[in-house]
């Protein structure tokens, strides 16, 4: 097997390499289009109207959406409804909404009061807080829950094969099923590099978007947003 | 918390200190001397307070001898031996080290903070415990209530009282301490103050400590070190430091009012002052000039003190202006001191008199002395001594 | 609507049982392999700049490639079977345990890091009486992260022949016509396994770090 099998493998007419590229990077951008549309409308309005009662709800539906399995998910959904690429759509949103929902819930609560204080102090009108202060502050946050989410649903993608909405998972199944190495490489390779790319993209945006001041040194994946690292015992300057 | 320490007596067994010597130590970064050619002793039992403005290198000076920081040049020696000569762990846990910010391990008890370098020494569990419990009781905080709480459980001050208490543990024959009661409120920090200085007499450990606060320096040192740019600019007691600043930049870090506080340390009866130079109302003129010339009278700025039969004081007499006798009518004889006044409110009489001497009073009001400014200033050194041979 | 069928259920209670063990082997195994590389990598890398992204920087594209990709990509080395499979999701957490190691170890407050090596502490000491349990938080963060990620990735080994609850709902489920009994029970089982494994994990935190749980009184 030499990368050539692997682009004839991917290139083959029954298995339309190409054709299931297209089809899962369209089915990849519907579900985050629709899973960020959602997620950040979702979040808001919880930061902005909900309260306690909210926000508990708010995490654990994302906790919940973190441990419920994205396979198993996706196939439930195609169970209980019918097999096809809407289901299988259905399926990556709904996995697609709890990092968005969060990032956004949690970024519009986290905006320091003291900041869009001072900023109304300046002289700001409350369209100029929310533009110039609130959502360039909360972007970054934002952008992170839509990059988890893009990469989830991209590898989700590749199962949507298994619930006969096509995409990459094609030829990895099939190479799977005829123990066809080159048919397995011809989807799992572009699969991959389709990931990584998205994580690249993605994560480079992410990074230009974060004001330079806030740009973190280190970063940590996080239970809940704003619990970290240990933090030094506080200085015991009264 | 608790105020002072339970028991003030030393712990049993011979308490070590060692001295502690540095011999032209300089820490070179780059272009930069942090610590140029640093040479001093500290001997052993005495407080050493390393003192200067921020960036002097007295941090950088400390943190060498324990070898957190390899010197560039020069030597530093523990009871005559180098440092050097010993690997770094081994020599830091015979050296008690307390920093401003405590350090304290959070993940461990109090207990188990102060147990560690005798654990690290590798003591025996029966020795480390009681060890633990005599240390926390010194220190002012009762094992019984302490020992198993964790460093987040406690206050400032007793987060430092751990880590005096951790310093001591291992019985090191030094400690450095850099700034360790600076994190700390006012009234905190004086207590601590004064329950180092008590806990200092009961166990007199060599120290070099790091402040920037004079007032701390003088209160707890027995000699000063004031450091500016990496190099020494004046090694000695308090009271000298105070009276006689090496230089305009320690006088100004010292400050006058600093002085004078200082001043409030000593008294007249402290210094050694010149018998006042008194004459007696109708004493023969040719008398005075005799005891002039013999050097047994020895006027002020050419004058004598007037006085009555009594003793005392009625004015000063210029000695050219006395004729056959001496002729005095009452007069300005401002201002009148006593033995027991304190420098600082002796030198406040002079200078609201606008006087350059002041003539000291016995119980009796009988002329005794004369103090004038110098000798004011250049008695400071005395006292001090006297401490150090005590 | 399609209704469930417990009478099924029932008479595969013992298959059930199988995979369900074969599902926490699967993740026991992933999970100390990825301990076992992502520790000492972590370890050596957290005071450098330059191998700290570099290692990252694999780390994230590992956990970016999609897990059957990343099992199918390991095929033409290993056997089909439980292999591929533990390595690809041992593979996918490392960049969770890596990156919270390393937060965690350069969060230990100079400090307390300058007063241990003031008390004659070695190097190694430090490291290991010192930075590591103070670390212990975020590490055990990037367990549990990982942990219930891995127990959900981990129905894809079915794919590749690694057994698991995943052979619930491919084999049993999807492949029979999509027959909702077995991919219901699978998606339940797994999420109530991850969830029992986060608590379980979140409880040996809270024993291991008592001081973190007692505050100034």
């Amino acid at each position: 097997m030499s990368p050539h099998d692997v682009w004839e493998a991917f290139n083959d007419p029954n298995l339309d390499g190409p054709g299931q590229l297209a089809t899962h990077v369209r089915l990849s951008l519907i579900a985050l289009a629709a899973a960020t549309a959602a997620g950040v409308a979702l979040g808001v309005a919880a930061a902005k109207l909900g309260g306690r009662w909210t926000a508990f709800m708010v995490v654990s539906v994302s906790n919940l959406g973190r441990t419920v399995p994205t396979f198993a998910l996706m196939a439930l959904v195609v169970a209980l409804t019918s097999i096809g690429e809407r289901p299988a759509l259905a399926g990556l949103v709904l996995l697609g909404i709890p990092p968005v929902l969060l990032n956004a819930y949690t970024a519009v609560r986290g905006v320091d009061p003291a900041v869009t204080d001072a900023a109304r102090g300046m002289g700001f009108t409350r369209l100029g807080v929310l533009t110039r202060v609130e959502i360039p502050l909360s972007l970054p946050l934002v952008f992170a829950g839509i990059r988890i989410s893009a990469i989830q649903i991209v590898a989700t993608a590749v199962l949507a094969a298994a619930v006969g909405a096509g995409g990459l998972g094609v030829l990895i199944l099939a190479g799977l099923a005829n123990s066809d190495d080159a048919v397995l490489l011809a989807g799992a390779v572009p699969t991959a590099l389709l990931a990584v790319g998205t994580g690249l993209v993605l994560g480079l945006a992410q990074w230009l978007l974060t004001p330079r001041g806030l740009r973190p040194r280190t970063t940590s994946h996080t239970l809940a947003p704003h619990r970290t690292a240990p933090r030094p015992p506080e200085k015991d300057t009264p | 918390m608790p105020g002072t320490p339970a028991t003030d007596a030393p712990p049993p067994g011979d308490v070590r200190a060692g001295t502690l010597e540095l011999r032209g130590v300089t820490k070179r970064y780059g272009p930069t001397l942090a610590v140029d050619d640093l040479s001093l002793t500290v001997p052993a039992g005495k407080v050493c307070v390393l003192i200067g403005p921020s960036g002097c290198g007295k941090t950088t000076a400390l943190r060498m001898i324990n070898r957190l920081i390899e010197p560039t040049a020069g030597e530093i020696l523990i009871d005559g031996t180098d440092v050097r000569r010993r690997p770094a762990a081994r020599l830091r846990r015979e050296i008690g080290y307390v920093i401003q910010q405590v350090g304290l391990l959070p993940h461990l008890t109090v207990a188990q903070n102060v147990a560690t370098v005798p654990r690290l020494l590798g003591w025996a569990k029966a020795r480390v415990g009681p060890r633990v419990d005599e240390l926390l009781a010194l220190v002012g905080l009762p094992p019984g209530d302490y020992a198993r709480r964790y460093p987040a459980e406690l206050s400032g001050g007793q987060q430092q009282r751990v880590g005096l208490a951790r310093a001591l543990a291992g019985d090191p024959p030094l400690m450095l301490m850099d700034e360790p009661f600076s994190a700390v409120d006012p009234i905190t920090r004086e207590r601590l103050q004064t329950d180092f200085l008590r806990l200092h007499r009961a166990v007199p450990k060599t120290v070099v400590f790091v402040s920037h606060d004079i007032d701390e320096a003088v209160k707890m040192a027995d000699v000063i070190a004031v450091m500016r740019a990496g190099r020494l600019v004046q090694f000695a007691p308090p009271a000298e430091l105070l009276a006689d600043p090496a230089d305009e930049f320690v006088a100004d870090f010292v400050g006058a009012d600093r002085a004078l506080k200082g001043l409030a340390l000593t008294r007249l009866e402290d210094l050694d002052l010149p018998p006042a130079p008194t004459v007696r109302r109708g004493e023969a003129g040719g008398d005075v000039r005799d005891r002039v010339a013999s050097g047994t009278l020895v006027p002020i700025g050419g004058a004598v003190l007037a006085t009555g039969d009594d003793g005392h004081p009625l004015r000063w007499v210029p000695v050219a202006a006395i004729g056959d006798r001496v002729e005095a009518t009452p007069g300005r004889t401002e201002p009148l001191l006593s033995p027991v006044t304190t420098l600082r409110d002796a030198l406040s009489a002079l200078f609201e008199a606008g006087a350059s001497h002041g003539v000291v009073v016995d119980g009796a009001g009988r002329a005794v002395a004369v103090a004038d400014v110098a000798t004011i200033g250049g008695g400071l050194a005395a006292p001090a001594e006297k401490a150090g041979d005590a | 609507m399609p209704e469930i069928r417990w009478d099924w259920l029932q008479r595969h209670a013992d298959d059930i049982q199988i995979m369900t063990v074969q599902h926490l082997e699967i993740t026991g195994l992933s999970m100390a392999l990825a301990l076992a590389v992502a520790l000492p990598v972590a370890v050596a890398v957290r005071n450098r700049r330059v191998p700290f992204a570099v290692a990252a920087g694999v780390a994230d594209v590992l956990y970016t490639i999609p897990s059957l990709a990343l099992f199918a990509l390991l095929l033409p080395y290993t056997d089909i079977g439980r292999t591929p499979a533990v390595i690809g999701l041992a593979a996918y957490a490392l960049s969770m345990i890596v990156r919270n190691t390393v937060v965690g170890l350069r969060g230990v407050p100079a400090v307390v890091r300058d007063a241990a090596v003031g008390q004659g502490l070695t190097p190694r000491q430090v490291l290991v009486r010192v930075e590591l349990p103070l670390a212990l938080p975020a590490i055990m963060t990037g367990v549990r992260l990982a942990t219930v990620s891995t127990v959900g990735i981990a129905t894809v080994a079915a794919f590749v022949g690694g057994g698991g609850l995943g052979e619930l709902i491919w084999d049993k489920g999807i492949q029979r016509e999509m027959f909702l009994t077995p991919i219901l029970a699978g998606t339940v089982l797994t999420t109530a396994l991850a969830i029992a494994l986060d608590a379980l994990l979140a409880g040996a935190q809270w024993l291991l770090t008592p001081w973190a749980r007692r505050g100034r009184t």
